[in-house]
């Protein structure tokens, strides 16, 4: 389970990183939920693996095995916020083609390509 | 005083209550101001306004009373480590009093113009101001990533208020930059729980009093996470964003998310000296801390002295203040630290005011004036309806004020006498030449004497382009806000000037406190063991009987 784990945070974490450094900002947008993803998995991780575990202790003596609430709480928390602020960055992204008429990480496209009509740069 | 709430031993009393004001009372100001009409501009004005200075007073009160005892506030009542508790000692006063300056002038200045530029002003400067409050005040590593990202989500707002293609194109950046931040934040903050199994900042400094099972993977959790924080100070070489975005940002907004960097200075001056400051991994991260600030302050001297534009000008003198108290919390010294705190109050106000000033002087000029539409159905030009289209009447002998006003900022930043800015540097290197003189205090003395003269080129030289070469543009007019608000922050620096004794004596005290991290984590831990909310301090023997015992 460890190392399934592991991979799946690293190549989501790989990708992510891969796609920010594109030059669209789609792409830039696909790959900070991809980090985010990898990163929520990642928090989840560091409460240790445990399977079929409760994660609230109860009295008695079945409960050997505890799985750590506290890193559930941080990932719902991280995951609304990563949510709420990649559906920000969406609108900024969209805001920003239609502003420059372009999908650029620049907001123009680089020299060797098509040049666009802008407007000149302050 | 007041009544008590409780009857009984663990009596509280409404002034108690008075530490969560700097959070509760923006976010509740806020979230009824975004059920309101956004044409009732006077009321959300004076509402926002009274809310700031309700927030400024209380900073006062409590730097008043954190002189005698740090003042620990558990929320819900749950004892730490268990529940989050607020923490006010001396640097978090410190540090609300400065953004309660700041959000003050900041918010008087965008009476004039810039409030109406665009919906929900008021809501989103007052969320900023509660998540910077929130992140000095909070005691646990997850509750200030909550603060920062509240402080963070506003700030993007902030950045693209008045919208406009230079501000959507460097908040797309901004956005990007500290939303990866974030996840750095997220991982460090994981690795730290993971390895130390809390995330209390005292009960955290209590366990590395013994070698925690994974040192190793604890420190890397400690440097990912200084990663977070530096790139939000924008240190060298994690903050390329900041001069693009500031500079992009309307003058209010640039002048309040100047204390934005401030935060991230903040936290790591309280954590690496809580942390790193005695136990297993004592001065973990100081040389990295030194060579970054120094780097920083290099880069921003260059920057500034590239500068054409003076709202650039203003980005790169926030970097400045950021690296150069980075690199006195890098030399170990605590005499220049505390210099460096002074410091760090005097130039977030000069850099501030350098924003405010640059909007006035540049207005007409600054092609990121004009306002354009992002959604056609919240658009609504705030400049066309000839009601409304300036608040307060023009001051005369404009550029005379002006003029002063940016010969003290330019004293300020530069670090020239007479002012606080001089008063700061010679504090820092009174520090560091009150010890024995190492290579890294040789190092930051020459790099600030050199970013000295490196700010004081470029400030004199935009300061002639702007004030005394002829124009073809029309003379700039000054609004009475901006007159005042201006008038709040030069004050502050000048006052920061004439009290530097009694102001350098609390910063020193500041760090005497800092250094003692015992008595930070007794305050924290024992708070409300029979006392009440308020712990008060005591000898430093019995801290660290306490600490020892605990490990």
């Amino acid at each position: 389970m460890e190392i399934v784990l592991s991979a799946g945070i690293g190549i989501l974490a790989a990708s992510g990183v891969w796609l920010m450094l594109r030059p669209r900002t789609f792409q830039v947008a696909l790959g900070l939920s991809l980090l985010s993803y990898a990163v929520n998995l990642f928090i989840f991780a560091m409460g240790r693996l445990t399977v079929g575990a409760p994660p609230v202790l109860k009295t008695g003596p079945e409960t050997v095995s505890v799985d750590d609430p506290v890193p559930q709480a941080l990932v719902l928390t991280a995951l609304v916020i990563s949510f709420a602020l990649t559906a920000l960055f969406l609108v900024v992204l969209l805001a920003a083609r239609g502003v420059t008429g372009n999908d650029h990480v620049d907001g123009r496209e680089p020299h060797h390509a098509e040049p666009t009509p802008e407007k000149p740069h302050p | 005083m007041t009544a008590p709430l409780l009857s009984g031993p663990g009596a509280v009393l409404w002034s108690d209550h008075l530490i969560v004001l700097p959070i509760v009372l923006p976010i509740a100001v806020a979230g009824a101001m975004f059920l309101m009409d956004e044409r009732r501009h006077r009321l959300k004005a004076a509402l926002s306004l009274a809310t700031v200075l309700a927030m400024l007073a209380t900073a006062l009160v409590l730097v008043a009373r954190v002189t005698q005892a740090p003042e620990v506030y558990r929320l819900g009542d749950w004892a730490a480590p268990y529940g989050i508790v607020l923490v006010a000692d001396r640097l978090s006063a410190m540090m609300l009093a400065l953004a309660g300056v700041l959000g003050l002038s900041a918010l008087v200045f965008s009476f004039a113009r810039w409030s109406r530029a665009g919906p929900r002003f008021h809501g989103l400067f007052l969320l900023l101001l509660m998540g910077v409050n929130g992140a000095f005040l909070t005691g646990d590593v997850f509750n200030l990533f909550v603060f920062f990202e509240v402080m963070l989500a506003a700030s993007y707002g902030l950045v693209l208020h008045g919208s406009g293609e230079t501000r959507i194109r460097a908040g797309l950046g901004y956005i990007a930059v500290n939303l990866v931040a974030s996840l750095f934040f997220l991982v460090g903050v994981s690795l730290i729980y993971g390895t130390m199994g809390t995330l209390n900042m005292a009960d955290l400094a209590r366990r590395l009093a013994s070698p925690p099972a994974e040192a190793a993977l604890f420190e890397v959790g400690c440097a990912v996470l200084g990663v977070a924080f530096l790139i939000k100070c924008s240190a060298w070489p994690l903050g390329f964003w900041l001069p693009t975005t500031y500079a992009a940002a309307t003058a209010p907004a640039a002048a309040v998310l100047a204390i934005l960097s401030k935060v991230g200075v903040y936290v790591v001056i309280r954590l690496s000296l809580l942390l790193f400051g005695a136990g297993t991994s004592e001065g973990f991260g100081q040389t990295w801390i030194l060579v970054t600030g120094l780097a920083t302050i290099a880069f921003g001297t260059v920057g500034i002295l590239a500068a054409r534009e003076l709202t650039r000008a203003a980005g790169y003198a926030v970097m400045i203040s950021s690296g150069t108290v980075l690199a006195a919390l890098g030399t170990g010294s605590a005499g220049a630290l505390s210099g460096a705190l002074y410091y760090l109050v005097g130039s977030t106000f000069a850099a501030a005011a350098l924003f405010l000033l640059a909007e006035i002087l540049q207005r007409g000029r600054d092609p990121a004036d004009a306002t354009q539409p992002v959604f056609a159905d919240e658009y609504r030009d705030p400049f066309d309806d000839a009601g409304t289209t300036e608040i307060g009447r023009a001051i005369p002998a404009t550029v005379a004020i002006l003029g002063s006003g940016f010969l003290l900022c330019t004293l300020m930043l530069a670090g020239i006498p007479p002012l606080a800015g001089f008063v700061g540097k010679l504090a820092m290197f009174s520090g560091l030449a009150s010890g024995t003189m190492t290579a890294p205090a040789w190092w930051l003395i020459a790099v600030l004497t050199l970013s000295s003269l490196g700010t004081l080129i470029p400030l004199v030289r935009l300061g002639i382009f702007s004030l005394w070469v002829p124009h073809d543009d029309p003379p700039p007019v000054l609004r009475s806000p901006e007159f005042a608000s201006l008038t709040v922050l030069l004050a502050a620096c000048v006052a920061l000037a004439l009290w530097a004794g009694p102001a350098l004596a609390f910063t020193e005290a500041t760090v005497r406190w800092l250094s003692q991290p015992q008595d930070y984590v007794r305050a924290v831990l024992d708070a409300g063991a029979g006392k009440g909310a308020t712990s008060k301090g005591s000898g430093r023997g019995a801290a660290r009987s306490t600490a020892g015992a605990a490990s």
